[in-house]
C-alpha cells in the first residue's frame, strides 16, 4: 500500500479538529443545560461559545468567530455570571433545579432532536464548497454590505442597542 | 530569501519537504516548532521582566533590590520560580474543584494566544490573521472569565469581591481600548498586524528610516490606549483588584504554589504584551533603520521598544497612587469613552472629506492634540484636587470638644 | 472537508439542549442560558449555509451578516433580560419562574 492510499484511510486534520470541537460543544452544552449548579451552567455556556467560535473559524468565517468571542463571552456570558452572583443563584442547591415539566421537557426536546436529525440527514443540501481566496477582501465586503444593502437593519440595530442600554439601566437601577 | 512575501512557516515547511516529509506532517512540525520557540522565549522573558520590575521599583523606592544571586541579582527570579514550584498545592475544602483548577490554565492560555499575532520581523509572525486586531481584543474576554472563575470557585468573599471588580474594570476599559486600537486600523486600512507594522515605514531617498509611526499623527489615541492598557493589565493606578488594604490579595488569594505562579506569569506577560501591542499599533512595530537590509533586526527593535514601554509602566507603578473604584469607573465612562468616540468620529469625517494623505494626517493630528490636551488636563486636575482632599481629611477640633474635663460642682 | 450535514447535526444538538434548558429549568437565568444556546445553534446554521450554500462566498455574505445581527440582538436581549431578572429579584427575592405567579387568577 502506498503512502497516499494509507493517508486516505486516516481522517484528515480538519476532520479530527471538527470532531474535537464537536465533542467539546456536545459535552459543555449538556453541562450548560443540565448541571444543577447555576455557575456550572454559566461555565458550560462559556465553553460552548468557545467551541462554536472554533467552528466558525473552521468554516472560515473569522470575523463572526471573533465577534462571537468578543460579544458572547466578553459581554453576555460575563453579564450572566454577574447576574448569577447578584441574585445569589449560586448558593443554590436546596431546592430542585428542575420544574415539574422535567420529564415532558426531556421527551419534547429529545423528540425534537430526533426529528431535526432526520431532516438534516434526509434533505439533499447544496454541498458546494467554493474557495475563499482573499479573507481580507471578504471582511471588507462584509463591512460594505452593512452600509449598503443592510443599512436600514443596521441603523435599527443601533437604535435597538441604545434602547436596550437605557432600558436595562432604568430597570436595574436601585430605587 | 528574505523577499517581500517571505514567511517563516512556508520556508520551514518547504525545507522539510525537500528532506522528504509529507506536506501535512511538515506543516504540523513547522507550526509546532514555532509555538515551542515562542513559548520558551516568552517564559524566559517573564523571568527577566520580574527582575526588571523589582530592580526598577526598588531604585524608585531608594532600595537596592535583588543583588545576591548571579550578576546584579539576575538569577533571583529563577530561584523564586523554583520556590513557587516546590510549594504545597492547596485546594480549599469548599472550593469548586473543576473551575478552581481550570482558572489559572485559562488565564495563561489567553495570554499565550497573544503570541500568535505578534509581528517580530517582516515575514516572522506566527499567523498573520485577517482579523488580527479584533483577535487581540477578544483574548481579553478569556482573562475576564478566568478571573471570575478564580474569584467564585475559591469560595472566599475577598476573592469574589475582587472578581466583581475585575469584571467592572476590564469591561469598562475594554471599550476605550478597542476604539483606540481601531484608529490606526482605520487609517491604514488593514486589521493584519503584519500589514500595520509594514505600513509604518518612512522612505527618505529610497532608504527606510522606519519612523512613520502612527503615534506621530495620533498621540491621543496612543495615550488613551496606554491608559486603558494599564487598566487591562491591572497595573498600578488601576490595581484595585489586588488592593492589599481592601481585598488582601485579589482574586487569586486562595491559590498557592504552581497555580499562583501561573496567575503571576499571566499578569507579567499580559502587561508586557499590551506594551508590545502598543508598539505594533502606534510605535512602528519592528520598523527601524536598516530593517529592510537586515530583517532580523526587527525582532530586536520590537523587543527594545516593548521593553521601554514596560519600563514606563514600572515607573508609573513606583510613583502613582491607587485610584478608588468610583474614580476608576468615572474616568473610564465620563472621560475616556466620550473622548475616544469623538476621535473616531473626527477621523472618519476627515478621511471622507480630504483625499490627499497629508491633509488627512494634519487634521487627525489636530483632533488628537485637542483630545490629548483634555485627557492630560483631567489627569492633572485630579492630581491637584487630591492634595486638597488629603489636607482637609481630618478635623481634630471635634475631638477636643468631647475630651473637655467635666467642671466639678464644688462639694 | 467536513460535510455540511455534520455541522447541521451539531447545531441541532445544541438547539435541543437549549430547548431542554428553556423548558425545564426553574431559575430564570438558566432559562436565559438555554435561549442563548438556541440562538447559537441558529448561528451555526446560518454560517454553515453561507459557507456551503453558495458558489460565491466572497460576495454572497447574507449568512454572515445575519449571524452578526443575531449576535448583536442577543446582546441587547441579555442586557434587558438580566436587568428584568435583577429588578424582579429586588422585589420578590427569588428568580425561580414557578414562584413568580402573582398574576395567576
Amino acid at each position: 500500500m502506498s503512502l497516499p492510499e494509507m493517508s486516505a484511510l486516516f481522517p484528515t486534520l480538519q476532520e479530527v479538529i471538527f470532531v474535537l470541537f464537536a465533542l467539546l460543544i456536545a459535552v459543555t452544552s449538556l453541562i450548560a443545560a443540565m448541571a444543577p449548579n447555576l455557575f456550572h451552567n454559566a461555565l458550560g455556556l462559556v465553553a460552548t461559545l468557545f467551541g462554536i467560535a472554533g467552528i466558525y473559524f473552521m468554516l472560515e468565517a473569522e470575523f463572526v468567530g471573533v465577534s462571537q468571542i468578543l460579544v458572547y463571552i466578553g459581554a453576555i456570558a460575563t453579564l450572566i455570571t454577574f447576574a448569577i452572583m447578584l441574585t445569589r443563584g449560586m448558593m443554590f442547591g436546596r431546592t430542585s433545579a428542575m420544574n415539574r415539566q422535567g420529564l415532558a421537557g426531556a421527551i419534547i426536546s429529545g423528540l425534537f432532536f430526533v426529528v431535526l436529525l432526520g431532516i438534516v440527514f434526509q434533505v439533499p443540501w447544496p454541498n458546494v464548497v467554493a474557495d475563499i481566496t482573499d479573507g481580507e477582501a471578504l471582511i471588507a465586503n462584509l463591512g460594505a454590505l452593512f452600509v449598503s444593502t443592510y443599512l436600514l437593519p443596521f441603523e435599527l440595530l443601533a437604535l435597538l442597542l441604545l434602547v436596550a442600554l437605557t432600558g436595562a439601566l432604568l430597570l436595574a437601577r436601585d430605587r | 530569501m528574505w523577499g517581500n512575501n517571505w514567511n517563516w512557516s512556508e520556508a520551514l515547511t518547504q525545507f522539510q519537504m525537500r528532506l522528504g516529509a509529507p506536506e501535512g506532517a511538515a506543516r504540523l512540525v513547522a507550526y509546532g516548532l514555532g509555538a515551542v520557540v515562542l513559548v520558551t522565549i516568552a517564559l524566559t522573558l517573564v523571568l527577566f521582566l520580574i527582575w526588571v520590575t523589582r530592580k526598577v521599583v526598588s531604585r524608585i523606592q531608594d532600595r537596592l533590590g535583588p543583588n545576591r544571586l548571579g550578576p546584579y541579582g539576575l538569577f533571583q527570579s529563577v530561584a523564586d520560580a523554583l520556590k513557587l514550584l516546590t510549594k504545597e498545592d492547596i485546594t480549599p475544602r469548599n472550593a469548586d474543584v473543576i473551575s478552581y483548577n481550570l482558572a489559572p490554565v485559562f488565564d495563561v492560555f489567553g495570554v499565550f494566544l497573544t503570541l500568535t499575532v505578534v509581528a517580530w520581523a517582516p515575514g516572522l509572525i506566527g499567523a498573520d490573521l485577517n482579523i488580527g486586531v479584533p483577535f487581540l481584543v477578544a483574548l481579553g474576554a478569556i482573562g475576564i472569565m478566568s478571573a471570575l472563575m478564580a474569584g467564585w470557585s475559591s469560595s472566599n468573599k475577598y476573592a469574589l469581591l475582587s472578581g466583581f471588580r475585575v469584571v467592572a474594570q476590564l469591561l469598562s476599559y475594554e471599550i476605550p481600548m478597542v476604539l483606540s486600537m481601531f484608529l490606526p486600523v482605520l487609517l491604514i486600512g488593514s486589521m493584519k498586524l503584519g500589514t500595520i507594522s509594514a505600513s509604518q515605514s518612512l522612505y527618505l531617498f529610497g532608504f527606510n528610516l522606519g519612523l512613520g509611526w502612527t503615534v506621530f499623527i495620533m498621540p491621543a489615541a496612543a495615550l488613551i490606549y496606554f491608559i486603558s492598557a494599564l487598566a487591562e493589565a491591572e497595573q498600578t493606578p488601576f490595581d484595585l483588584l489586588e488592593a492589599e488594604s481592601e481585598l488582601i490579595a485579589g482574586f487569586h488569594i486562595e491559590y498557592s504554589g504552581m497555580k499562583f505562579a501561573m496567575f503571576f506569569l499571566a499578569q507579567f506577560m499580559n502587561s508586557f504584551f499590551l506594551g508590545a501591542i502598543a508598539v505594533m499599533l502606534f510605535f512602528g512595530g519592528y520598523q527601524g533603520p536598516f530593517v529592510d537590509q537586515l530583517p532580523i533586526l526587527g525582532a530586536f527593535y520590537l523587543l527594545i521598544k516593548a521593553m521601554l514601554v514596560y519600563l514606563v509602566t514600572q515607573w508609573i507603578k513606583g510613583t502613582f497612587p491607587r485610584l478608588r473604584v468610583d474614580q476608576m469607573m468615572q474616568f473610564a465612562w465620563k472621560v475616556l469613552v466620550p473622548l475616544v468616540l469623538a476621535l473616531v468620529l473626527w477621523q472618519m469625517i476627515v478621511m471622507k472629506i480630504f483625499s490627499s494623505s497629508w491633509m488627512q494626517d494634519v487634521s487627525i493630528l489636530i483632533g488628537n492634540l485637542v483630545v490629548g490636551g483634555v485627557v492630560l488636563n483631567v489627569i492633572s486636575n485630579y492630581l491637584r484636587r487630591q492634595k486638597v482632599v488629603t489636607k482637609r481629611a481630618f478635623e481634630p477640633k471635634s475631638l477636643i470638644g468631647v475630651m473637655e474635663p467635666v467642671v466639678s460642682s464644688g462639694d | 472537508m467536513v460535510s455540511q450535514t455534520w455541522y447541521l447535526a451539531l447545531a441541532a444538538f445544541v438547539f435541543s439542549c437549549g430547548l431542554y434548558a428553556a423548558l425545564t429549568r426553574r431559575n430564570a437565568i438558566a432559562v436565559l442560558i438555554g435561549i442563548e444556546l438556541m440562538l447559537n445553534a441558529v448561528n451555526i446554521n446560518l454560517v454553515t449555509f453561507w459557507r456551503y450554500g453558495s458558489m460565491a462566498p466572497m460576495e454572497q455574505l447574507s449568512g454572515q451578516v445575519f449571524s452578526l445581527f443575531v449576535i448583536a440582538i442577543a446582546g441587547a436581549e441579555a442586557a434587558v433580560g438580566l436587568a428584568l431578572i435583577i429588578s424582579v429579584y429586588r422585589t420578590r427575592h427569588t428568580v425561580n419562574l414557578d414562584e413568580l405567579d402573582m398574576l395567576k387568577g
